[in-house]
């Protein structure tokens, strides 16, 4: 078993107004080195281990999990911690 | 997570773990007395829940007794997961509020998120499409960075869930008081549309059916949320987030078309929500009230979770779950309906003769228990009541008249008082609109719902001025109702009944219980005389924390009928030149009022004075002319007075204006808060008809086209402004206050 | 003129749509479950608002993976209707019916309120019974409706008049105030404005009525008097 982290994240440009609002609070309350806040998801995936782990999570990624208009991924694969 | 630990029998009595649940001491011996041994860890959880005033209404129950229940439209009182009132053409109205307010002070967006949920299973398992949610919500003033957390996460949680799971959220109230600074209220109130011969009820008849569970896995959610929901707000209330449930509105909308599927069908035999103390709740309740016994193995119930134990799966809140009897032999009609909307829905148990509560896992028995006893052998408590000490004193308080400078700036003040205020940030982010059917949308005295290809509309409105109540609590219950059906009356709707929703601080205080007391006997009075059953309702206590209570809110979710949808009367002026009228009397009365708080930033006093004969004759009286055609508007006088009244009067995109003559001390005659008075502006052509027609009434001015809200008092002006001004700081105050930095 | 609204699991404005179609417009329309379906017979196909699979992950993201819109993607190739509203706008830009993408709305709350609506191409098979310019009112009702596109695709939408409705106050954000675009061959629209809650004046607004009728007359002129 794989565990594949992936990660998305608003393509540069794109607006981000939930980012901006927590930079924002992070400045009012007082953390005033935060000089950028972004916004995205993290989408973790438990997957049979297989040939072309790689291009299959990609094809995931392209086919559902992020939205080329406004969004990048990357995603990481480790092994699978039995629970 | 961990799972629960688990004591033996003689533990739970030598360390009184019976307790740390929520039974006294005498209620764990009578627990002992109906299983004739000592209750195992499951069974004792069992009782806990199950005789928690939130089930068993052990405190309230003598009070409630005294609710007027009956009349002849009337086709489900209490007792059921809603009420049922007939509204012809084989057509009926189902509604209940419920509260949600421990859950809402822990975790504010799911707690407001999960108590929508919950009301909206309330009116889906009486076999209606709900068509229609409304709330009453009460926080501290908007001033500390904790409240405005909460307000916005409420809004967010009740907007969240509304609006994916496709019921309008048409309007309600919102109203903030330092009582409610620990202790924030949410209360939903469901309605819904039903055909006569689809009304189910929670019952599990028939030898030998099958119990089914249907929804999603039952996870840890909100173990001994029923408890949780009578026990005070201590200090150590963070420490109990884990017990918070999450909602999964698009799994709600699933189930709501599922469930509404079923009803249609005849293997369907019953069929209840899981909603507070869950399995438990609602397997013993389908049994009890059909007179039978009821077997289920837990090994058959979905888990979401690892090694859940019998006791976790018996008192988890887990969201989104119902439970059906079904013929023997017919299961799976119901469960490929359930499957085509991608839903779980197994067997779980059976229906016996033997009227017990027997509960298998991993092959033994964990729990076997007289089912009745459950319901019925939960214990009653008379508690103690004693005039409160603080009423006494306001009794004996002289009236007097608050000091005004200028009335203008006073209105203006008032206009920005949060209670008062615009409440369009709120409404704005509920969709009020979908299903088609919002005729008067959020911001009026009623929200009106029609009834699509009928000539009928229904009108819904939550009410309840808690700090007349606070004063003087039989006197401030009358007004709660009337000022109900008032707002019913002004949209041109006669008001059939109403659900009330409860909220008190600790009843074992004698002044708490002395509120609840009298505030229920000021209700049931105004029932009474206003024809108005009680069909529903919740009660939700011990809303307390570091010994403060809240204000007694004892909330009124009132529907009424437009017998055509030529009767539906807007809250504002329509047209230039028609004649403005006040229908009653004003006296000097502020105790209670916005203006006392403004001006002394307390309540005390006598609250205003309600008769109410005078008040149904006026009810009656302006209904008439709203039926006959003659009226163009009607608004309630509330909150801040005339005044205030007749500020939103004008507050429209119409660009009108109004001059109107008043009499007697100014103050008195703009900001009192005399009870059952009402603005009605009328065409100049009905004016005398209406006259005729409206005893109490009298013309005091015009609509004007001017655009300017006018006002003489004995022939001086004292108000003169720009109601395009005076509109912009009432929308604009609660955005400001909830920006503004404490 | 046979419409179907398709049902995706979370859709709660289907019914408001058949309303107006069946209801009001007196139409023919079957709703059509997502699943199982066949739209051979189907001359319009609507995809209605909602929350089609709870709008988790993206919004309109996992309906416009459903074999349904295989079958809405032929349909449209052919030339023939299709219209989104709301969450029916997200699964078609989702699913490359309709270029660009639609965000958070910038405030980043939930949004409902009647909003005045701006024709700006009285051309399409759906807008032939307004003017151009002309002002109406539909509501809105949605949390993500900030359409975003880059310059690119912006310029075409422009130079190909694909720009069809815009918001006279923008409400969400949107690129270039947009409410609605169509594809380039101007049958498939989509709009986060419902024109299907405003076809009653009793309810505030039908000014959307003329855009069903639209449709309807272009449809019969196509279809019917050429035949």
């Amino acid at each position: 078993m794989k565990q594949v982290t992936v990660y998305i994240t608003l393509k540069a440009g794109v607006l981000d107004p939930q980012g901006k609002a927590i930079g924002e609070s992070l400045h009012s309350l007082g953390f005033e080195e935060v000089k950028e806040a972004k916004v995205g998801k993290v989408i973790e995936l438990t997957i049979e281990d297989g040939p072309n782990l790689e291009a299959r999570v990609t094809k995931m990624c392209d086919k559902l999990l992020a939205n080329p208009v406004m969004e990048d991924y990357r995603f990481e694969i480790e092994e699978a911690v039995q629970s | 997570m961990l799972q629960t630990r688990e004591w033996s029998p003689e533990q739970i009595e030598e360390k009184k773990i019976y307790q740390e649940m929520g039974l006294s001491d005498e209620e764990y011996e009578t627990v002992k007395k109906i299983l004739k041994r000592h209750p195992n860890f499951t069974e004792t959880g069992i009782f806990s829940v199950m005789w928690s005033e939130h089930c068993s209404y052990k405190t309230s129950k003598p009070l409630l007794k005294k609710f007027p229940t009956k009349a002849p439209n009337v086709l489900q009182g209490p007792g059921e997961g809603a009420g049922v009132i007939d509204i012809g053409d084989n057509q009926a109205v189902v509604f209940k509020v419920e509260s949600h307010n421990h859950p809402s002070a822990v975790e504010p967006y799911q707690g407001a998120a999960t108590g929508v949920g919950g009301i909206l299973r309330d009116i889906f398992s009486m076999g209606a499409r709900p068509i229609a949610v409304m709330n009453s919500l009460r926080f501290g003033n908007l001033t500390s960075e904790r409240t405005k957390y909460l307000f916005r996460e409420v809004v967010n949680g009740i907007a969240g869930y509304g609006n994916c799971v496709g019921v309008p959220t048409v309007g309600g109230e919102v109203q903030f008081d330092d009582s409610y600074e620990e202790n924030p209220l949410v209360n939903a109130m469901g309605i819904g549309l039903i055909n006569h011969n689809d009304i189910q009820k929670g019952l599990a008849k028939g030898i030998g059916n099958t119990i089914l569970y249907a929804g999603p896995a039952t996870g840890r959610d909100g173990i001994h949320g029923a408890t949780f929901a009578s026990d005070d707000l201590g200090e150590d209330t963070d420490k109990k987030r884990p017990s918070v449930q999450v909602g999964d509105p698009f799994m709600e909308k699933l189930i709501i078309e599922a469930c509404l599927e079923v009803i249609h069908s005849d293997a369907l035999v019953g069929m209840q929500d899981m909603g507070a103390a869950g399995l438990t709740s609602s397997a013993s309740e389908m049994a009890s009230k059909a007179g039978t016994g009821l077997e289920m193995d837990l090994d058959l119930v979905p888990q979401r979770e690892l090694n859940m134990t019998a006791y976790e799966m018996m008192l988890s809140e887990s969201q989104e779950r119902m439970l059906l009897c079904v013929k023997q032999g017919r299961e799976q009609e119901i469960i490929d309906v359930f499957e085509k909307y991608g839903l779980n829905a197994v067997p779980v148990g059976k229906v016996v003769e033997e009227k017990v509560f027997r509960i298998k896992h991993h092959g033994e028995v964990v729990a076997d228990i007289p089912v009745d006893s459950l319901a019925d052998d939960a214990p009653v408590y008379h508690m103690r009541s004693k005039e409160a000490e603080y009423f006494n004193a306001f009794q004996k308080m002289e009236s007097k008249v608050p000091e005004v400078q200028h009335h203008g700036d006073m209105l203006k003040k008032l206009l920005q008082q949060p209670t008062i205020a615009s409440k369009e940030w709120v409404y704005d982010q509920y969709d009020y609109m979908v299903q088609t059917n919002t005729v008067v949308t959020p911001g009026s005295d009623a929200a009106v719902l029609r009834i699509k290809g009928y000539d009928k509309a229904l009108a819904v409105t939550t009410d309840c001025n808690s700090r007349y109540i606070y004063l003087d609590p039989e006197t401030g219950g009358k007004i709660a109702v009337a000022e109900a059906a008032r707002n019913i009356v002004c949209s041109g709707a006669k008001p059939l009944g109403l659900t009330d929703g409860l909220n008190f601080g600790n009843p074992q205080n004698p002044e708490i219980f002395w509120q609840m007391e009298k505030s229920v006997a000021g209700m049931s009075s105004a029932c009474q005389v206003l024809e108005t059953p009680v069909i529903s309702g919740n009660v939700s206590l011990y809303n307390q924390s570091k010994g403060k209570s809240i204000f007694p809110t004892p909330i009124v979710g009132m529907v009424g009928l437009h017998e055509s949808l030529e009767h539906i009367t807007p809250s504002f002026f329509q047209r230039a030149g028609d004649v403005v009228y006040v229908i009653g009397e004003t006296k000097a009365e502020f105790g209670g009022s916005e203006l006392q708080n403004v001006t002394q930033g307390k309540y005390e006093g006598k609250a205003p004075v309600i008769d109410l004969d005078v008040e149904a004759k006026r009810q009656k009286e302006l209904l008439t002319a709203i039926q006959s055609g003659l009226v163009q508007s009607a608004h309630d006088v509330a909150e801040g007075g005339l005044a205030v009244a007749l500020a939103e009067s004008v507050f429209s995109d119409k660009g009108l204006g109004t001059t109107v003559e008043l009499a007697g001390d100014a103050t008195v005659a703009l900001f009192s808060e005399s009870q059952s008075r009402f603005v009605v502006s009328v065409s100049k052509e009905n004016a005398k008809k209406f006259e005729d027609m409206v005893q109490d009434a009298k013309a005091i001015g015009t609509v004007t086209d001017n655009g300017m809200l006018k006002v003489l008092v004995n022939s001086s002006e004292v108000i003169n402004d720009s109601v395009q001004e005076l509109e912009k700081v009432w929308k604009g105050a609660i955005p400001c206050l909830l920006k503004s930095k404490a | 003129m046979k419409f179907a609204v398709i049902v995706f699991p979370g859709s709660n404005c289907d019914r408001d749509m058949y309303h107006a179609i069946k209801g009001i417009l007196g139409k023919e329309a079957d709703l059509v479950w997502y699943q199982n379906s066949n739209l051979e017979d189907y001359d319009a196909i609507l995809l209605p608002g909602g929350f089609s699979y709870g709008d988790y992950l993206r919004t309109g993201a996992v309906a416009a993976t459903s074999e349904v819109m295989t079958q809405v993607k032929e349909h449209a190739e052919k030339g023939k209707p299709v219209l989104g509203v709301c969450n029916g706008f997200q699964v078609l830009t989702e699913s490359g019916l309709l270029p660009g993408a639609l965000m958070k709305n910038k405030q980043l709350s939930f949004l409902c309120r009647q909003e005045n609506i701006v024709v700006e191409n009285n051309k399409t098979m759906f807008t032939t019974g307004y003017e151009k310019g002309e002002i109406v009112e539909f509501p809105i009702a949605h949390g993500e409706g900030n359409y975003f596109c880059n310059e690119e695709t912006l310029a075409e939408l422009k130079a190909n008049n694909q720009i069809v409705f815009t918001y006279q106050r923008n409400p969400n954000g949107s690129v270039a105030d947009i409410a609605g675009i169509t594809n380039k061959l101007g049958n498939v629209l989509g709009m986060m404005p419902h024109p299907e809650r405003a076809v009653e004046a009793l309810l505030g607004s039908d000014d959307g009525v003329r855009l069903f009728e639209s449709l309807i007359n272009n449809w019969r002129q196509a279809y019917v008097t050429n035949a």
